[in-house]
């Protein structure tokens, strides 16, 4: 056998390939639902406390910042793993795709906090008081003039992040979620043959690569006026 | 609650594990960051040449590393090279990874920072008789890295965090010790502890790069 054909054989080897491609799809799945849970609540999570910290109530913002500081400081890994293997021992016992999926919703949550109130507070005062002053409520004043607004100046850095967060699911291996890597994972040690390996590699290049090409263009639409 | 979270006698039993990962997490992070600042660089000074022929493979490169977790690629490399006749050892295999990885998020950044400095500047330093690479290190890369200043902080920080990877791939840092300590003393007390270092150790450069932002993103109103 001439090299090339020994390291197609190695790693792009058809028959272990089209043994292992259900399981490779089935990991595809989870990697999806855990990706949509993560965005999803983390985003909504850190839209909440914005708004929360907008109201002004000054031990309330304090919790706020330092949540918020601690899930910007902790790897995720490391909130992954002290969930998942520490918290049983203090009685509820989650599973490895829950705790994946809080972990990073959590670390989501504190990221998109910071950058949603950026947004907020880039506003001008001059625009609150304007609108209060046309007899808009509070909660007029933050839905119709100033969120709309904040919006876009978030959509780019807010982008980025997500999508930085959403790839950590892969560290749901590491509590035996069975997403992509873990099935990838799982079938290179049963076939001692590292094709699954190539095709988990090539199924996050599908998922994320068109993500990743959306976000530049989306970072060029809303790009900051200079 | 407290005995098993913050037992005092784990804690203290601990503690010399958990510093010799501490001390190695600050080593992997003072080896990985330089790396990726040096892969950076390289791609961004590359990124300035105006040809199709080196920008189109450069952005493809870019993002191909953006859209992979680098958990995966870390994977690729220990378990999947070992296959090729090629065992590399954790600890290279997080260095290679962080070239890549790491490397394409300074990239983007210097690229950003470059692309602040105005053209004008170029020709005016190339009129006075410098070459265009004495025009990059002394007029146009010391402007754009104070211009990128806060995204380059920032993105030190997630690779700083990113350093916990080593764990899966038995590096001896912060965590895989700290894991090691839990597992002896079935107490999750050792990884508290970690959460704690690390915490500890991040924070500052949380709170600063939150005021920058505010400030950056009010500016540019």
């Amino acid at each position: 056998m001439s090299g090339w054909d020994k390291f197609v054989d190695t790693f792009f080897n058809a028959k272990v390939m089209w043994k292992y491609l259900p399981d490779i799809l089935s990991g595809m799945v989870v990697t999806i639902e855990l990706a949509l849970l993560i965005v999803v609540t983390g985003l909504a999570a850190g839209l909440a406390l914005a708004l929360l910290r907008s109201l002004a109530i000054r031990p309330l913002n304090w919790l706020i910042i330092f949540v918020v500081d601690l899930f910007r400081s902790l790897p995720p890994l490391v909130v992954i793993v002290l969930m998942y293997f520490g918290l049983p021992y203090a009685g509820p016992a989650p599973s490895g795709f829950v705790s994946t999926w809080l972990s990073l919703a959590f670390v989501l949550m504190a990221f998109s906090e910071e950058i949603f109130w950026a947004g907020i507070t880039s506003i001008p005062k001059g625009q609150w008081e304007a609108s209060r002053s046309t007899g808009l409520s509070f909660g007029q004043t933050l839905f119709s003039v100033v969120l709309p607004q904040a919006f876009r100046l978030t959509i780019p850095p807010l982008t980025n992040r997500t999508i930085a967060i959403t790839k950590g699911t892969a560290l749901g291996t590491v509590v035996a979620v069975t997403e992509i890597l873990g099935q990838a994972s799982s079938a290179m040690s049963n076939s001692y043959n590292p094709s699954p390996l190539m095709m988990g590699a090539a199924a996050y290049v599908i998922l994320f690569l068109p993500v990743v090409i959306a976000a530049r263009w989306i970072e060029t639409k809303f790009a900051w006026k200079r | 609650m407290i005995e098993a979270f913050f037992n005092v006698g784990i804690m203290v039993a601990a503690l010399p594990i958990v510093l010799t990962g501490l001390w190695n997490t600050i080593l992997l992070s003072l080896i990985v960051v330089p790396l990726g600042l040096i892969g950076g660089l390289i791609l961004a000074l590359l990124a300035s040449v105006k040809s199709p022929l080196v920008r189109w493979p450069l952005m493809a490169w870019v993002d191909f590393f953006r859209a992979f977790p680098p958990l995966v690629l870390l994977i690729l490399l220990f378990a999947g090279l070992p296959f090729a006749g090629l065992e590399l050892g954790g600890f290279a295999c997080v260095a290679i990874a962080f070239f890549l990885n790491t490397g394409s998020y300074y990239g983007e950044i210097f690229r950003a920072g470059i692309e602040s400095v105005p053209g004008g500047q170029v020709e005016a330093a190339r009129s006075t008789g410098l070459s265009r690479l004495q025009a990059m290190r002394y007029v146009v890369l010391p402007q754009a890295v104070r211009n990128v200043m806060p995204d380059l902080l920032s993105n030190t920080l997630e690779v700083v965090k990113l350093t916990s990877l080593g764990s899966v791939v038995a590096v001896p840092e912060l965590l895989y010790e700290a894991r090691q300590a839990q597992s002896i003393t079935y107490n999750p007390t050792p990884i508290v502890m970690a959460a704690v270092i690390y915490f500890l150790l991040l924070w500052p450069l949380v709170r600063l790069l939150s005021r920058l932002e505010n400030r950056a993103l009010a500016g540019r109103r």
